[in-house]
């Protein structure tokens, strides 16, 4: 694992946790899936270590990109005939 | 009890959404009318069971997934139970960043992702078998907890993670290779 962009934190600990399990909390720390303890841990982890942040901005980015191009238009017509689908269904069960 | 003649009011809102699950589901515009019109009249008729103050939005995509997996079994045409390959963690990172880290920038990682165009992104998520595809977009697209997505597709919480770890790196791959394909991006050595 690479050590280039770590900064030390001024005094003594490097935190509890290393890279790889930084890494492998990814997904769970951006789905807001981690337990408190866990979440403080890691964010002591990215204070100091760049390389690890520069990997959560990613795909971080990414995430926001797929949301943002994944989106469809509803057709006008779609609108229409859920509405009188609906009424039509109100009519039938007061009938 | 939910009110039925609220119905309306409370539920429409959530036609966008579930539009476009509908439309990454069946892949295609009929379909995914079809599709979001049965949702909602499902919804409407079960609505006197339907708990106010829980997830409206939760229960409307449990309909949703049902009636998917109920409309494609009666066409005896079975959402795909494929699996996806294996990719390893970072996988479009290391590819369009390498290895070691960029040096390049933030700036130049965000200048490829907006090379992903919307056909891009939704081919790749649409080449994602359907189990894959639904968990991906529930989490990804419309942000709901494990939980919640454990409850809305009926599986166990650790179904949901290993199928978004497994379906996130196969949607990376697949972004990968259309990004290739297309030449918005060129191959770099690993």
């Amino acid at each position: 694992m690479t050590e280039q962009g770590r900064i030390g934190p001024p005094s003594g600990e490097w935190g509890e946790i290393d890279c790889a399990e930084s890494i492998h909390s990814l997904y769970g720390y951006l789905d807001g899936e981690l337990t408190d303890e866990r979440r403080r841990e890691l964010e002591a982890h990215l204070d100091y270590c760049a390389p690890c942040v520069e990997k959560y901005e990613f795909e971080a980015e990414l995430r926001r990109v797929i949301a943002d191009r994944c989106k469809d238009r509803v057709p006008d017509e779609l609108r229409d005939r859920v509405a009188k689908a609906i009424d039509h269904e109100r009519l039938k069960s007061k009938s | 009890m939910a009110d039925q003649e609220r119905f309306v009011d409370d539920a429409l809102a959530f036609m966008p959404s579930l539009y476009t699950a509908a439309m990454r589901m069946t892949r295609n515009p009929s379909d995914a009318e079809d599709l979001v019109q049965e949702t909602y009249l499902k919804a409407y008729r079960a609505y006197g069971g339907f708990e106010v103050g829980t997830n409206l939005k939760a229960w409307l995509y449990r309909i949703l997934t049902n009636t998917f997996i109920n409309s494609y079994r009666a066409k005896k045409r079975r959402p795909e139970e494929a699996d996806v390959e294996d990719v390893e963690d970072l996988y479009l990172y290391h590819r369009l960043v390498g290895v070691g880290g960029s040096g390049l920038g933030r700036s130049a990682e965000d200048e490829v992702l907006s090379h992903f165009t919307d056909e891009a992104v939704k081919t790749a998520i649409e080449s994602l078998p359907a189990s894959f595809r639904m968990t991906v977009l529930l989490a990804d697209i419309e942000g709901f907890s494990y939980k919640e997505i454990a409850e809305i597709m009926e599986v166990p919480v650790g179904t949901v993670m290993s199928r978004l770890h497994r379906g996130r790196g196969a949607l990376q791959k697949a972004l990968h290779d259309y990004a290739l394909e297309r030449g918005i991006i060129e191959a770099q050595p690993l």
